[in-house]
């Protein structure tokens, strides 16, 4: 089989998954709206901060709920020696690392999309450019996704995984949180013009993680 | 005859216990060797190394042409380990989840809907793994390792948890093994019923491997690296 169809076989798996369980829907996505909730009624006595701020908690919202997510993918493999399973397929790590960046990029961008209403709806955002929104909106989840599958792997074989991902991810995923905020802050009443340096880092971020994962997370599978 | 499997002095550390302690074995092809021995003996330990799950950290090791020193993986799509777990999703279906064992191992879907037909699941096709019997989990983790259409299939303990039903299919299946092209090494306490489909036995104790049954086997199986005398089993009446 090639390298596409294995990607394919592999996030196909992790989607069928997720649509069957509904954790993404279930769990994953209300999370990010109590958090995005949360930080409304902290932050309801100045609406006009609460707008200006937008941005930043959205994608601090998302992140909280990537984690979720990551940790989930990981912890489906789990079950059941299902990961010896796919170890012993003989499938390509560089392919079970795209397959699940896929998976997970996937789910992000449907929680994305929904609390992306979620802001505009209690936060009150004005929106300047659609395009900048969605072309950042991508480029940060392929980096986002990319990073927590393979720091995700690091700690997948771990008893303390849940707490480790975070410490381990989170230091590494500043350049997109400040990325995509700067992005989204062009793209929702600022001068979307401001957004492209913004999204050719995330791109570049997106881009060397992509990168790094297919070459760095066959071996961390393996022995992990 | 070249030897599916050769092992020399092979040695495999859990942390820095021995687990493997110097284990020589040769498998040809179309065997079914018996591996038998006290728990703890290295059994399950020595089919995953035959699985390249685990590394050998001495000795010489090559299984179906691939030297496991270089590369733990490269022999990984021509064998099935059956261990103690099914290697299966809950969420998904027993259909889905032999598919995909089979998909994954470069194999057409069919031979994972032959191997739910064979193992008498059909019944359960549509059931998602986390729903099934215990008893059903032990047929189904048997048909994951057909999906795969293996060269060699390692079987850790596979009567455990099987009704006297999935015993029979077991042993039919045992016994098809070699004019399908298959291998099989087997790890069992269920001496009654492995004995007489084995063409071989090999004794595991202490992290070594010796002994055989019945003769003339090939001479695969030596004494451990530092030279402890041979447990040779004898031949059943």
């Amino acid at each position: 089989m090639s390298l596409a169809g294995e990607v394919r076989l592999v996030a196909g798996k992790d989607l069928r998954i997720e649509a069957r369980s509904r954790v993404t829907l279930a769990q994953v996505l209300p999370f990010g709206g109590i958090v995005l909730l949360l930080f409304a009624f902290a932050l309801d006595p100045d609406r006009g901060r609460l707008a200006a701020v937008a941005p930043g908690l959205f994608w601090v919202a998302v992140l909280l709920a990537a984690l979720l997510a990551i940790g989930r993918s990981f912890a489906i493999e789990q079950q059941n020696g299902a990961r010896d399973g796919l170890r012993l397929s003989g499938i390509d790590g560089a392919a079970v690392f795209l397959g699940k960046t896929i998976a997970v990029a996937a789910q992000l961008l449907l929680l994305e999309v929904v609390l992306g209403l979620g802001v505009a709806v209690l936060y009150g955002v004005d929106v300047t450019s659609v395009v900048v929104l969605v072309v950042a909106g991508v480029a940060a989840t392929a980096g986002l996704a990319a990073t927590g599958t393979l720091f995700g792997v690091l700690a997948a074989g771990l008893r303390t995984r849940e707490t480790l991902l975070p410490l381990l991810l989170l230091p590494v995923i500043t350049p997109v949180m400040l990325g995509a905020t700067r992005a989204f802050e062009s793209g929702l009443g600022g001068e979307p013009a401001e957004a492209w340096p913004w999204i050719a880092l995330l791109g570049a971020f997106a881009v060397l993680y992509v990168s790094v994962g297919v070459l760095a997370f066959g071996p961390l599978w393996e022995d992990s | 005859m070249v030897p599916l499997v050769r092992l020399r002095s092979v040695v495999c550390l859990l942390g820095r216990f021995p687990a493997l302690a110097g284990v020589d074995l040769d498998v040809v092809s179309g065997e079914i060797v018996l591996l038998t021995g006290p728990n703890g003996a290295g059994k399950s330990t020595l089919l995953r190394v035959l699985a390249g799950l685990l590394p050998t950290h001495r000795g010489d090791a090559e299984v179906l042409g691939h030297d496991l020193g270089v590369d733990r993986r490269a022999h990984r799509r021509d064998l099935a380990l059956v261990g103690h777990e099914t290697s299966c999703y809950d969420d998904l279906t027993t259909r889905e989840n032999l598919r995909f064992a089979a998909r994954a191992s470069g194999r057409d879907a069919a031979v994972g809907d032959a191997a739910l037909e064979r193992l008498g699941l059909g019944g359960q096709a549509d059931v998602a793994h986390g729903r099934l019997s215990a008893g059903q989990r032990r047929r189904l983790a048997l048909a994951v390792g057909l999906a795969r259409d293996p060269k060699l299939l390692l079987l850790d303990e596979p009567h455990a948890g099987l009704d006297a039903e999935g015993r029979v299919l077991l042993a039919e299946i045992l016994v098809a093994a070699p004019g399908e092209g298959r291998t099989v090494l087997l790890a069992s306490h269920e001496l009654d019923l492995t004995r007489p489909l084995a063409t071989r036995e090999v004794v595991v104790v202490g992290g070594r491997a010796s002994g055989r049954f019945p003769p003339p086997a090939p001479d695969p199986v030596v004494s451990g690296v530092d030279g402890a005398p041979a447990v040779i089993v004898e031949p059943a009446p």
